[in-house]
Protein backbone atom coordinates (compact mmCIF):
# COMPACT_ATOMS: atom_id res chain seq x y z
CA UNK A 1 0.00 0.00 0.00
CA UNK A 2 1.47 3.22 -0.87
CA UNK A 3 1.32 6.54 1.37
CA UNK A 4 -1.26 8.07 0.21
CA UNK A 5 -3.45 4.85 0.64
CA UNK A 6 -2.14 4.15 4.19
CA UNK A 7 -3.31 7.76 4.64
CA UNK A 8 -6.93 7.69 3.09
CA UNK A 9 -7.37 4.48 5.30
CA UNK A 10 -6.26 6.04 8.23
CA UNK A 11 -8.49 8.93 7.82
CA UNK A 12 -11.71 6.57 7.23
CA UNK A 13 -10.92 4.70 10.40
CA UNK A 14 -10.59 7.93 12.31
CA UNK A 15 -13.71 9.47 11.34
CA UNK A 16 -17.42 7.47 11.49
CA UNK A 17 -18.33 9.70 8.56
CA UNK A 18 -16.16 11.29 6.36
CA UNK A 19 -16.95 12.78 2.56
CA UNK A 20 -14.54 13.05 0.01
CA UNK A 21 -15.57 16.14 -2.03
CA UNK A 22 -14.77 19.17 -4.06
CA UNK A 23 -14.94 22.45 -2.11
CA UNK A 24 -15.85 22.22 1.81
CA UNK A 25 -19.62 21.77 2.84
CA UNK A 26 -19.83 25.88 3.42
CA UNK A 27 -18.66 26.45 0.01
CA UNK A 28 -19.04 23.12 -2.24
CA UNK A 29 -17.41 23.48 -5.71
CA UNK A 30 -19.52 20.58 -7.42
CA UNK A 31 -23.28 20.27 -7.60
CA UNK A 32 -23.23 16.42 -6.56
CA UNK A 33 -20.67 17.43 -3.31
CA UNK A 34 -23.24 20.36 -2.50
CA UNK A 35 -26.50 17.40 -2.80
CA UNK A 36 -24.74 14.98 -0.19
CA UNK A 37 -23.26 17.77 1.78
CA UNK A 38 -26.85 19.39 2.02
CA UNK A 39 -28.68 15.57 2.71
CA UNK A 40 -26.07 14.96 5.53
CA UNK A 41 -26.91 18.60 7.04
CA UNK A 42 -30.65 17.60 6.57
CA UNK A 43 -29.91 14.33 8.68
CA UNK A 44 -27.94 16.84 11.36
CA UNK A 45 -24.94 14.51 10.64
CA UNK A 46 -21.53 15.97 11.91
CA UNK A 47 -19.16 14.44 9.36
CA UNK A 48 -14.88 15.07 8.66
CA UNK A 49 -14.91 16.62 4.77
CA UNK A 50 -11.88 16.35 2.85
CA UNK A 51 -11.78 18.68 -0.07
CA UNK A 52 -9.95 16.53 -2.69
CA UNK A 53 -9.24 19.63 -4.83
CA UNK A 54 -6.89 21.02 -2.58
CA UNK A 55 -4.63 17.50 -3.11
CA UNK A 56 -4.28 16.21 -6.27
CA UNK A 57 -2.72 13.01 -4.40
CA UNK A 58 -5.59 12.47 -2.10
CA UNK A 59 -8.08 13.33 -5.54
CA UNK A 60 -6.31 10.14 -7.49
CA UNK A 61 -5.82 8.36 -4.62
CA UNK A 62 -9.25 8.21 -3.52
CA UNK A 63 -10.42 6.95 -6.83
CA UNK A 64 -8.37 4.01 -6.24
CA UNK A 65 -8.91 3.16 -3.12
CA UNK A 66 -12.89 2.77 -3.36
CA UNK A 67 -11.97 1.78 -6.99
CA UNK A 68 -15.01 4.76 -7.99
CA UNK A 69 -13.94 7.02 -10.76
CA UNK A 70 -15.76 9.80 -9.28
CA UNK A 71 -16.17 12.93 -6.61
CA UNK A 72 -17.97 12.78 -3.81
CA UNK A 73 -17.44 9.58 -2.25
CA UNK A 74 -19.26 8.92 1.46
CA UNK A 75 -17.20 6.59 4.18
CA UNK A 76 -19.76 5.56 7.37
CA UNK A 77 -18.16 3.04 10.48
CA UNK A 78 -14.76 2.47 7.85
CA UNK A 79 -17.44 1.37 4.93
CA UNK A 80 -17.51 2.76 1.06
CA UNK A 81 -21.41 3.76 1.03
CA UNK A 82 -21.42 5.28 -2.31
CA UNK A 83 -21.41 8.58 -4.80
CA UNK A 84 -23.97 10.91 -4.89
CA UNK A 85 -26.84 8.67 -6.69
CA UNK A 86 -26.58 5.98 -3.98
CA UNK A 87 -26.84 8.46 -1.03
CA UNK A 88 -30.07 10.16 -2.66
CA UNK A 89 -31.30 6.94 -3.14
CA UNK A 90 -30.53 5.88 0.51
CA UNK A 91 -31.72 9.16 1.82
CA UNK A 92 -35.20 9.02 0.03
CA UNK A 93 -35.91 5.26 1.25
CA UNK A 94 -34.38 6.13 4.54
CA UNK A 95 -31.67 3.45 4.15
CA UNK A 96 -29.25 6.32 5.02
CA UNK A 97 -30.58 7.28 8.59
CA UNK A 98 -30.22 3.90 9.22
CA UNK A 99 -26.55 3.67 8.31
CA UNK A 100 -25.51 6.68 9.80
CA UNK A 101 -27.07 5.86 12.90
CA UNK A 102 -25.55 2.32 13.51
CA UNK B 1 -13.28 15.69 -23.66
CA UNK B 2 -16.93 14.93 -23.94
CA UNK B 3 -18.27 11.29 -25.06
CA UNK B 4 -21.67 11.87 -27.50
CA UNK B 5 -25.04 10.00 -26.59
CA UNK B 6 -24.47 7.08 -28.88
CA UNK B 7 -20.73 6.44 -27.76
CA UNK B 8 -22.27 6.31 -24.44
CA UNK B 9 -24.98 4.06 -25.05
CA UNK B 10 -23.07 1.80 -27.18
CA UNK B 11 -20.31 1.46 -24.75
CA UNK B 12 -23.52 0.60 -21.64
CA UNK B 13 -25.12 -1.22 -24.75
CA UNK B 14 -21.54 -3.82 -24.96
CA UNK B 15 -21.12 -4.06 -21.28
CA UNK B 16 -24.92 -4.59 -20.34
CA UNK B 17 -26.27 -6.19 -23.88
CA UNK B 18 -29.86 -7.47 -22.27
CA UNK B 19 -30.16 -4.24 -20.57
CA UNK B 20 -33.08 -1.73 -21.05
CA UNK B 21 -31.33 1.89 -21.23
CA UNK B 22 -32.40 5.04 -21.12
CA UNK B 23 -30.02 7.72 -21.70
CA UNK B 24 -30.84 11.99 -21.09
CA UNK B 25 -28.39 14.75 -22.15
CA UNK B 26 -29.03 16.55 -18.92
CA UNK B 27 -27.50 20.04 -20.34
CA UNK B 28 -26.93 19.43 -24.18
CA UNK B 29 -23.29 19.67 -23.90
CA UNK B 30 -22.13 16.12 -24.14
CA UNK B 31 -20.47 16.07 -20.93
CA UNK B 32 -23.65 15.91 -18.00
CA UNK B 33 -25.81 12.86 -19.05
CA UNK B 34 -27.86 10.88 -16.54
CA UNK B 35 -28.91 7.10 -17.50
CA UNK B 36 -31.16 4.23 -16.30
CA UNK B 37 -29.98 1.12 -16.76
CA UNK B 38 -32.34 -2.40 -16.16
CA UNK B 39 -29.66 -6.14 -16.23
CA UNK B 40 -30.32 -8.91 -15.38
CA UNK B 41 -26.69 -8.56 -14.49
CA UNK B 42 -27.06 -6.68 -11.43
CA UNK B 43 -28.92 -9.45 -9.65
CA UNK B 44 -27.37 -10.16 -5.89
CA UNK B 45 -25.54 -7.04 -6.31
CA UNK B 46 -24.82 -3.93 -3.92
CA UNK B 47 -25.34 -0.45 -5.71
CA UNK B 48 -22.36 0.26 -5.20
CA UNK B 49 -20.48 -2.86 -7.10
CA UNK B 50 -23.51 -2.46 -9.83
CA UNK B 51 -22.54 1.28 -10.26
CA UNK B 52 -18.67 -0.49 -10.53
CA UNK B 53 -19.89 -2.72 -13.04
CA UNK B 54 -21.36 0.50 -15.09
CA UNK B 55 -18.32 2.34 -14.46
CA UNK B 56 -15.90 -0.56 -15.68
CA UNK B 57 -18.08 -0.95 -18.78
CA UNK B 58 -17.21 2.78 -19.69
CA UNK B 59 -13.57 1.40 -19.93
CA UNK B 60 -12.25 4.47 -17.94
CA UNK B 61 -14.35 7.15 -19.01
CA UNK B 62 -16.03 7.77 -16.40
CA UNK B 63 -14.62 10.58 -14.59
CA UNK B 64 -11.98 11.51 -17.60
CA UNK B 65 -13.88 12.31 -21.10
CA UNK B 66 -17.19 11.67 -19.12
CA UNK B 67 -17.77 14.39 -16.45
CA UNK B 68 -21.16 13.80 -15.37
CA UNK B 69 -23.36 10.63 -14.82
CA UNK B 70 -26.67 10.57 -12.67
CA UNK B 71 -26.60 6.75 -12.75
CA UNK B 72 -29.91 4.64 -11.50
CA UNK B 73 -28.73 0.76 -11.72
CA UNK B 74 -31.98 -1.92 -11.55
CA UNK B 75 -32.45 -5.64 -11.47
CA UNK B 76 -34.27 -6.82 -14.50
CA UNK B 77 -36.73 -9.45 -13.34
Amino acid sequence: MTEIQKKIKEMINKNKVILFMKGTPEMPQCGFSMTVCNILKQLKINFFSVNVLADELVRQGIKEFSNWPTIPQLYVNGNFIGGCDIVKEMYENGDLEKTLKQ
Amino acid sequence: MTISREELFELLTAGFPDAEIKIDDLAGDNNHYAAVIKSSKFRGKNKVQQHQMVYSALKGKMGNELHALALTTEEKK
